[in-house]
């Protein structure tokens, strides 16, 4: 019983966490510039990678396999951001200034 | 010593935890051994300070702000979908400069890797404690979460 359900809630999970993949990806395709795209990219990072992995968890044999997915899903979400803002920072540091929607009281030149 | 501790402890539950053997004492030797190697290589590397093994945190970033962070994740999240799913794309670009106040270079890159890690906000550069954040379209809502997050961080480095 409790097998079946934790069953149910990971194939959830796993789905759930494609789903924001694709539109982490879709989000890239469909974002005009760069900095933009690195939003739909963190989509994918963040909640794609996160459900997937819980879901995972929910399946995992043993509880060291869930620890060590634990680790995974940790060690992931401190990388993925400090490559995130490397990219943008090296692309700021070529002096690409990103397009911007408002005007106002932003720092836009 | 209160550092080196704290690595040695993290470094012993590691490999016992991700290695899985807890029966043979030759391989627990060998565990032991590559726990001190690991202690004296980052002893003479000198990197075992409040910032390579963080003991002043203890458990609060996993008890009090993971939790909090993934709740803002996931609603940020949910609203760059509804952005990127919506035919129009009503996007509010625009470049906000916070001022980061933790005090210790540790609060900073967390409170910085925080805001990179919510999706609609990405930390493109940092100077002294002004971050300058490309958001994505939420005008106001930006200065609010990283405001939010630069009191939680803070509260995280007290108590030092």
């Amino acid at each position: 019983m409790i097998l079946t359900i934790l069953t149910v809630v990971s194939w959830v999970l796993i789905l759930s966490g494609a789903f924001f993949s694709i539109i982490g990806g879709i989000g890239i395709v469909r974002f005009p510039e760069f900095f933009s795209r690195l939003h739909g990219g963190g989509i994918t990072d963040t909640m794609g990678a996160a459900l997937i992995v819980l879901g995972l968890i929910c399946l995992s044999p043993s509880i060291l396999v869930a620890i060590k997915l634990m680790m995974i899903l940790f060690f992931l979400l401190v990388t993925s951001p400090s490559s995130c803002h490397a990219l943008s920072n090296s692309a700021l540091a070529q002096g690409y200034w990103p397009e911007l929607d408002n005007t106002g009281k932003s720092k836009n030149k | 010593m209160k550092y080196k501790v704290t690595l040695a402890i993290a470094l012993v539950l590691v490999w016992l935890v991700w290695s899985g053997h807890y029966d043979k004492p030759f391989i627990l030797l060998l565990g032991a051994i590559s726990c001190a190697f690991s202690m004296y290589l980052s002893c003479r590397m000198k990197i075992v300070d409040e910032e390579g093994a963080p003991a002043q945190l203890g458990l609060r970033p996993f008890i009090s702000y993971a939790p909090w962070l993934a709740k803002e994740i996931a609603k940020s999240n949910w609203d760059v979908t509804k952005v990127i799913l919506s035919p129009q794309m009503p996007m509010q670009r625009n470049m906000v400069t916070v001022t980061a106040h933790p005090k210790t270079q540790l609060g900073r890159v967390i409170l910085a890797n925080s805001i990179t890690l919510t999706p609609g906000t990405v930390s493109v550069s940092m100077e002294d404690d002004q971050i300058l954040i490309h958001a994505l379209s939420f005008e106001g809502a930006a200065e609010d979460i990283s405001g939010n997050m630069d009191r939680r961080v803070q509260a995280l480095e007290r108590r030092t």
